[in-house]
Parts: C-alpha cells; sequence; structure tokens
C-alpha cells in the first residue's frame, strides 16, 4: 500500500543550523496495517509523516502510495487520499465554522462533494449526523455550532472523523492523543481503533506510549536519527514487553533511549 | 437637511460596496488587501470611460472585471512568487496607478457632461429629486450583499472561510489554499470596483486621487457596523457592513453640514478612530494588566 524507498531530507543545507532530519529511509506498509512509531526526540518521526503528506519535498528517493508515486505531488493533492491528525487539537478544524461546516469541508474530498458552487444538502447533514452519533459526544445536536466552543478532546474527535469522512487510503496520526487527558485520549483511541479497524485503513501512529505501541496495530517501528532502527511485527511483537523493547533499542542503536515522554508515561 | 439625508443614504449604500469587500479579504481571509484605494479608482475610470462612450449599464460588468483582474495580480503575487500579502497589494496599488491613468485616456480626470449614467437612463424623464439615485444604490448593495452571502454558503465558499481560519485545513480537505485566496481576492476587488464604477457614474466625474484612503474609511465602515451589531454570523456581518457604512456617511454629513470638526480633518479623525478600534483588545488587556500589577503592588504583595 505505502512504499517508501530511501528517502533523504536535509533542512536549512549548507548552513549551521544544517539538519539531516531523514536519512535513506525506507518502509513498506501493507494494505490494511496499521504501524506504531516511537523514538527519541529529534529522531524524525513527524518529519516522516510530513514527508509522506506532503508538507515538503524529499531531497531524494520515492513515495509510492496505492501504486500511485506521489514523490512530488503537492500537499493538497495528496490529501484527497491521506488522513491526518496533529497533536495539537486546533490545527485539524475551522474555530469560528459550525461543525456541520467542517464536515462538510472534510467531505469536498469526495467524488460527489465538488461542484464548488454546490450547497451543503439535506443528505449530506443526515450523513454527518449519522457519523457524528458514532462519536458518543452529542456532538450531532449542536452541528449549527462554532467548532471553537468545543473542547481539546471534541474537536481531535471530530477531526479523527473528518480524516476519515471519506476513507482515505493512508491515516497520519501524530500522537493525537497526547495533548488530550488521560480519560479522553482513551476515548479517541478506542474511536480510533474502530474506525481503523472498520475501515480497514492503512496507519501509521507516531506515539510516546510504548504500551500502547506494543498493544495496538500490528508492527512496531523504532526511529532514531531519521531511519527505522527496529522493525517487530508477528511472533516477535507478540510477547514484548516495554523493558524487551528498550533493550532492543539500545542494541540496535548503541544508545539509550533519551525521551523523557516516553520512559516516564506509564 | 433632508437632502442631506438622503445623498448621505446613496453614499452609504454605493460605499458599502468597500466595505463588503473588506469584509471578505480583512474578516473571512484575514489579508489584509492594499490594492482597494487603486482598484476603487479603477473601478470608477473604467465606468466613467465607457459610460462617456455610451455603455453606462456595460460599465459595470467592465468594471467589476477589470477589479477582479487587479485582485488576481495581488493574490498571485502573494501566493505564487511568495510576496508579503501587505507588500503585494501596495505593489498591485502603485501599479494601477498608471492603469488607471491609461483607462482614462492619459488624464487625470474625466467628466461626463451629457453622457448618461444609468441612473439618468433610469430616471427617463422622470423628476430629478434624487430618489432614483438612492433606490438604485440600495438595490445594487442588497443584491451585492445577498449574492456574497450565497456565495459563502457554497462549498467553495466554505473553502474561502476555512481559508481565513486554519490553512492546514484547507489543504487537509484537498484544497489549494492559493486558489482559495485567488477566488477571494478576486471577487473582494470586484466589490470594491463596483463601488467605484457606482460612485464615478453618480457624481459623473473620476479623479485619478478618487480613492485614497478608501480602504481605511471601508475597514471605518466595517468595524462601526460591527460595534453596532455584531459580526457571530455572516449574514450579520455583511448587514454590518451596510449598516455600518451608512452611520459613517451619516456622521461625515453632518460633520460637514454643521461644520463642528473642520472637514479636512476627517480622514484624521477616521484613521484615529480605525486605529482605536483595532488596537482595542491589546488597549483592553494592558491596561487590565496594568491595573493587576497596581493592585498587587498595594497589596504589598511580589
Amino acid at each position: 500500500m505505502l512504499r517508501i524507498d530511501d528517502i533523504s531530507k536535509t533542512f536549512n543545507p549548507g548552513t549551521v543550523n544544517e539538519k539531516t532530519a531523514l536519512s535513506h529511509l525506507s518502509l513498506h506498509l501493507r494494505q490494511g496495517e496499521l504501524a506504531s512509531i516511537i523514538g527519541s526526540n529529534g529522531a524524525g518521526k513527524s518529519t516522516m509523516l510530513n514527508a509522506i503528506a506532503g508538507s515538503f519535498y524529499v531531497d531524494s528517493g520515492s513515495i509510492t502510495l496505492d501504486g500511485r508515486d506521489i514523490t512530488f505531488a503537492p500537499d493538497h493533492k495528496r490529501s484527497k487520499v491521506i488522513g491526518r491528525l496533529f497533536q495539537d487539537p486546533m490545527r485539524g478544524t475551522a474555530p469560528s465554522m459550525t461543525i456541520e461546516e467542517n464536515l462538510a469541508l472534510a467531505y469536498l474530498r469526495s467524488a460527489q462533494g465538488k461542484a464548488p458552487f454546490s450547497r451543503i444538502t439535506k443528505k449530506d447533514k443526515e450523513l454527518f449526523a449519522e457519523k457524528l452519533k458514532l462519536l458518543g459526544m452529542g456532538l450531532e445536536d449542536r452541528m449549527s455550532q462554532p467548532v471553537g466552543l468545543l473542547s481539546g478532546g471534541q474537536r481531535q474527535a471530530l477531526t479523527l472523523l473528518m480524516a476519515t469522512l471519506v476513507t482515505p487510503k493512508l491515516l497520519l496520526l501524530d500522537e493525537h492523543t497526547a495533548a488530550l487527558d488521560p480519560g479522553t485520549a482513551e476515548k479517541v483511541l478506542e474511536l480510533t481503533s474502530r474506525i481503523v479497524a472498520e475501515d480497514h485503513i492503512t496507519c501509521l501512529m507516531v506515539t510516546h506510549n510504548m504500551k500502547q505501541a506494543l498493544e495496538m496495530g500490528d508492527r512496531v517501528l523504532m526511529m532514531a536519527e531519521g531511519r527505522i532502527v527496529l522493525d517487530v511485527s508477528g511472533q516477535e511483537r507478540a510477547g514484548m514487553t516495554v523493558d524487551d523493547l528498550l533493550r532492543r533499542f539500545r542494541a540496535g542503536t548503541g544508545k539509550e533511549l533519551d525521551n523523557d515522554r516516553i520512559l516516564l508515561s506509564d | 437637511m433632508p437632502l442631506i439625508t438622503q445623498t448621505a443614504l446613496v453614499l452609504g449604500f454605493q460605499y458599502a460596496l468597500v466595505a463588503m469587500a473588506l469584509f471578505l479579504s480583512y474578516r473571512i481571509l484575514d489579508i489584509a488587501d492594499l490594492t482597494t484605494d487603486g482598484c476603487f479608482v479603477l473601478g470608477a475610470a473604467v465606468s466613467v470611460t465607457m459610460a462617456a462612450a455610451g455603455h453606462p449599464i456595460l460599465a459595470i460588468p467592465a468594471a467589476m472585471a477589470a477589479g477582479a483582474c487587479a485582485g488576481a495580480v495581488t493574490a498571485f503575487l502573494q501566493t505564487r512568487m511568495g510576496v508579503p500579502s501587505i507588500l503585494a497589494g501596495i505593489i498591485t496599488n502603485t501599479g494601477l496607478y498608471t492603469v488607471n491613468f491609461m483607462a482614462m485616456g492619459r488624464k487625470a480626470n474625466v467628466s461626463l457632461l451629457r453622457a448618461e449614467t444609468m441612473f439618468t437612463l433610469l430616471r427617463g424623464n422622470g423628476p430629478a429629486n434624487g430618489w432614483i439615485e438612492l433606490l438604485l444604490s440600495a438595490g445594487i448593495a442588497i443584491l451585492a450583499g445577498a449574492l456574497l452571502y450565497l456565495f459563502l454558503g457554497t462549498r467553495l465558499g466554505l473553502s474561502i472561510r476555512a481559508t481565513g481560519d486554519n490553512r492546514d485545513m484547507v489543504r487537509a480537505s484537498s484544497v489549494d489554499p492559493s486558489f482559495t485566496v485567488t477566488v477571494g481576492l478576486c471577487a473582494a476587488n470586484a466589490l470594491t470596483a463596483l463601488s467605484g464604477a457606482v460612485v464615478g457614474q453618480y457624481q459623473k466625474t473620476v479623479d485619478i486621487n478618487l480613492g485614497t484612503g478608501i480602504v481605511v474609511i471601508g475597514l471605518a465602515c466595517l468595524i462601526i457596523g460591527e460595534t453596532v451589531l455584531g459580526r457571530r454570523t455572516i449574514a450579520k456581518g455583511i448587514v454590518a457592513v451596510m449598516v455600518g457604512s451608512i452611520i459613517y456617511r451619516l456622521i461625515y454629513a453632518y460633520v460637514s453640514y454643521t461644520k463642528v470638526v473642520p472637514v479636512e480633518c476627517l480622514k484624521l479623525v477616521t484613521a484615529i478612530v480605525v486605529a482605536l478600534a483595532i488596537a482595542a483588545p491589546t488597549i483592553k488587556s494592558g491596561a487590565s494588566f496594568e491595573k493587576r500589577k497596581l493592585t498587587a503592588g498595594r497589596k504589598g504583595g511580589r
């Protein structure tokens, strides 16, 4: 489904701020696979997601999604088939617009909702209400309220719904529960698992929670210095504990994992 | 006095179109579009020149098209060429001075002496009591406002509104923000040019400096309207700019009539009002911080 071949990216080349963020990184994800990504600060986790989403173009290598080379496609074209959530719940929604209008925008990714001068139809509204009901937050009764009035958790759940309203080929989750309180985080995570499983969405999830990385999905990737240093799945992953993961990380990189948030989270 | 009120209403409706344009560019797209001054004159120049040539009706869409082109240039500079948005407007505005000069046949002003305007056409042989002017101006402003409202409810309109709110989210909805900014600025400048076109035919003259300060006056109207009516919804926002524009023109008429303030000071007063209104949130939070510091000091805290 997703094939990343030998991509590299250096920011500010030739200056004192030169930073190699991705270094000859390759990755292949199968259809419907959910992979968690963990790693130290600055390991390149978010950078990799940004490269896939098209926030910048890679210096070398290629990215192919579902057989289509998207290496040089601009981000707004890629977003037709790639859904994305950020850590900041504010980034995914337009605060001064209503829930309904936000969903209508997300629905622009579909084949139907294209005609630029068409308006939100009654049928669209029904579809939105039905989908909102699945979140179990009562948002279906507040569709004409501006999104700015919602809590962070509600906004993130709404963003999740918007990203998957038109089923994407790939879903990128960048610590999308990290800014939420534990209860809400759990709820959003559960929604994520359900939607991803129901629609068989291929998914890459950056997390700082190692337990979560081991529990959710099919595969754990660990990154360091702009490449994937550890890739465990199947049998090997099934019996793994957090300590095993840490040991493997040290063996792979010769360094301790220096991410306090990872080490301190339970 | 009634005549002055009537004239103020006419001008209020005519200039409301500029305020509407700024509502679209400044409030909705969150872009300070300084193309406005030159674009207003462009609309007036095209309109008056075409009316002089005997096409007062055709002059209106032609002026709007010219305005949209000016908006497209500003949008191109800021979305494709990386020119900061304020600078892009200033650059277009400067270039427009020459374009306007050309549009007026290389003259600094053009007058319609005996040529028909859309106002005289509509009046025919009726009495010249100014009601036709008021009705037509109000009709154009209300029609433009209604169309703008309908447009902002379409899917394209929604993406334009989201562009000013959260560009990341627009990209995530598979829409190119450069495109929505371009459409928004074209529409806004078409409105500004429409205002110039109507004003030009109403006053039967156009001067190369007609547009000086129009953008600040438009912002003043926007702010006055929002203060009176609030701006919670799009419909309210559009009505607010019309109301604001009328209030501004009534104040202007009152000042010119009674001369409580010398008329030549009005631009300064307008500028001060706009600056204060836009600075209000900062001034307010600064004041409350100072107040807190004072009370903390008095309690012997720190």
